[in-house]
């Protein structure tokens, strides 16, 4: 883009001038690590370091082309700084966790085990079972809102407000979520209720919005023709919904329905609130206590026993787990959405 | 769309425009009765005596210090993100080869992936401890500005520590929003200004962020609220204090947030206390739909200039 300003005659810096100052700031900051033996100081001295640009722009280029360059800095710094956590968290994730990782980890559960041992096979039944039941009460409901206000709302006021409203609802607090859980069971179970079910209802609280949101968006993108050649032929608008429009669009439903799974399977404030915690395996969403990866996690983290260590090693394992369940489920979106999209916009 | 003309509707017809619009009545049914049962359950708690509830206080004195906590906690991370997020959406949208973009997208997208509860581990275990010096060092050379007045935290488990999780978890949605809006910005403008001769970054600023500004702002609420309701990497990395009020960010004697104080609390609640958790629970739900709705209100009235529907 820059070669439009190549015609005015004024001095520049040599092309290469970016990638000498990197390498004498990427120099400083190794040499300042391997002195200080402080990787942290060493990023800092080549960040600073790498200021040297547009110093060196403002005496020969003058202030504007200084500034550009200045921004130029910020704004890679901004994204850089952005990954930090990012790699922190994958790389302290499966570092920790990988010690606790093991068959018996992944077989057993926490029943009668103290200290040592012991494994998150009812933590990962649970969240199996609690975001299954989320998900079959989710998809239904916000499929058929979604197909509600593309198709059936011509944009009348209703309409105008559902999806508002369902933007606001992707902004409630988990844990609001949880209570609203609680304060809907316990009308019925009375005081200190905990179901498996209960989380949920939770979860799909904070789960329909997304599914609505993701489903309406992609049909909105099946082409009108194809609904106007079904209307010609003289199918009704239910089967041209059923037979035409669902399918075109199934690829970016599924995608945006795992994504929104994804997103429920790591909630842990709701389920503290609802679905408790226990050691032991529960099959049944109906009755009692249920353990579910996250919750596991936290109270793991946060009480710990005596000693400590086992504990939280199991909390980093169980984290590993649902991290890799997460990513998973975000992998299979984007496939999904990468090999069996239709092709066109966007 | 299409009007539906034909004179007798189908039983397959009337079935599925009554489904559809069923689930739609069903979700406002829904979002009203989160308002509706947490009234109903909290305002025992709202009306409860202090000797009835485990704080001994009636309620708003009691949640008046866990609204001022969580508004500190929301805002310095709101502070934190909102640079880093612009800086971000423009480096995928404006600066990094069109190639690799969309991959750069994705790895900012997998942060919001990550569970709170795995945040929260993070915070603990990795980012206090590397924090720790760092406040040290601010209290000794920046220790004359109050919100680094010290002493500072051993643990590093401070209000800053979950201030800058906080930060990261919303990191997301804000790029998120601000590279749609960037992206939105009509070619023609920022080609005309690149033609009359604007560097890269003047071209940015005449003619994107005027464009952006509105979006910029409901990203930067949204992301408010995302951070005020945000659980368990603040109930996880903060030692909190109960009712304390401070804007000290590297002691180790922190205000609690709403959300955490009701995750860590709840389990052994009971009575009125449970009443008083679930009541302040509707404080922050009251809190949230209203930067919540101010938020999308302010993306949808620009709605119909930015294009977004179209």
């Amino acid at each position: 883009m820059s070669h439009v300003l190549d015609a005015t005659p004024t001095l520049r810096l040599p092309t290469k001038a970016a990638h000498l100052v990197v390498a004498a700031a990427l120099l400083a900051g190794v040499g300042v690590w391997l002195t200080g033996d402080s990787v942290f100081l060493g990023a800092l001295t080549a960040w600073a370091v790498c200021f040297a640009l547009p110093l060196w722009s403002l005496v020969v280029e003058g202030s504007r082309k200084a500034t550009d360059r200045l921004v130029t800095l910020l704004v890679g710094s901004a994204f850089a700084i952005a990954l930090v956590p990012l790699f922190s968290i994958l790389y302290e994730v499966l570092h920790r966790g990988t010690k606790a990782l093991g068959i018996d980890f992944l077989t057993f559960s926490m029943r009668n085990v103290v200290g040592e041992g012991g494994g998150i096979y009812h933590a990962i039944i649970g969240t199996l079972l609690i975001t299954g039941a989320a998900a079959v009460i989710s998809i239904p409901i916000g499929l058929f809102a979604a197909i509600y206000l593309v198709e059936y709302a011509d944009g009348n006021r209703l309409s105008r407000w559902l999806r508002f409203l369902v933007d606001v609802m992707t902004g409630i607090p988990s844990i609001v979520a949880g209570l609203f859980a609680y304060a809907l069971f316990v009308l019925f179970f009375g005081e200190g209720v905990r179901l498996g079910i209960g989380g949920s209802v939770a979860l799909s609280v904070l789960m329909i919005p997304v599914v609505v949101r993701s489903s309406e968006e992609m049909l909105k993108l099946v082409p009108n023709e194809l609904r106007e050649a079904s209307y010609a032929l003289g199918v009704p608008k239910w089967r041209t919904i059923a037979k035409v429009v669902l399918p075109t669009a199934l690829a970016g439903i599924v995608t945006g329905v795992t994504l929104a799974i994804a997103r429920v399977i790591g909630e842990t404030a709701p389920l503290l609130i609802i679905a408790g915690a226990t050691d032991s395996v529960n099959f049944n969403l109906f009755d009692g206590r249920m353990a579910t990866l996250p919750v596991f996690a936290y109270a793991s983290q946060r009480n710990p026993g005596i000693p400590p260590e086992f504990s939280i090693e199991r909390a980093w394992g169980s984290a590993l787990v649902l991290l890799l369940i997460v990513m998973l489920l975000n992998l299979v979106a984007r496939l999904v959405s990468y090999y069996f999209s239709p092709k066109g916009e966007r | 769309m299409s009007t539906a003309t034909a004179e007798k509707t189908r039983l397959g017809d009337r079935v599925f425009s009554g489904l559809s619009s069923g689930a739609g009545l069903l979700i406002l049914a829904v979002l009203a009765g989160v308002a509706i049962f947490l009234l109903v359950e909290g305002l025992p708690g709202i009306l409860a005596d202090p000797s009835e509830v485990k704080s001994s206080q009636s309620f708003w004195p009691w949640v008046g210090p866990l609204v001022l906590g969580t508004l500190i906690a929301a805002v310095v991370a709101l502070l934190i993100a909102m640079p880093i997020a612009i800086g971000v959406a423009l480096f995928i949208t404006h600066y990094a080869p069109r190639r690799i973009a969309q991959v750069l997208g994705y790895l900012i997208d997998l942060l919001a992936a990550v569970p709170s509860v795995v945040y929260g581990l993070w915070g603990i275990w990795v980012l206090s401890g590397t924090m720790a010096p760092v406040y040290a060092w601010f209290e000794r050379y920046l220790g004359f500005i109050p919100i680094f007045a010290g002493p500072a935290s051993a643990t590093g488990r401070t209000l800053l520590t979950a201030c800058i999780v906080l930060a990261v978890m919303i990191l997301p949605i804000m790029t998120a929003i601000c590279r749609e809006i960037f992206l939105q910005t009509p070619r023609l403008h920022e080609e005309a200004a690149l033609a009359l001769g604007a560097t890269r970054w003047e071209m940015i600023r005449m003619a994107v962020f005027p464009y952006a500004r509105s979006g910029i702002v409901s990203g930067a609420m949204l992301g408010l609220g995302r951070a005020l309701g945000e659980t368990m990497a603040v109930a996880m990395v903060l030692s909190a204090t109960a009712g304390v009020v401070t804007a000290n960010l590297i002691s180790s004697t922190n205000p609690s947030t709403i959300a955490s104080n009701i995750a860590l609390s709840f389990a052994e609640a009971s009575g009125k206390s449970v009443n008083a958790l679930i009541a302040s629970g509707l404080v922050l739900f009251v809190i949230t739909f209203g930067v919540n709705f101010a938020a999308r209100a302010i993306v949808d009235r620009r709605k119909d200039f930015s294009g977004a529907n179209g």
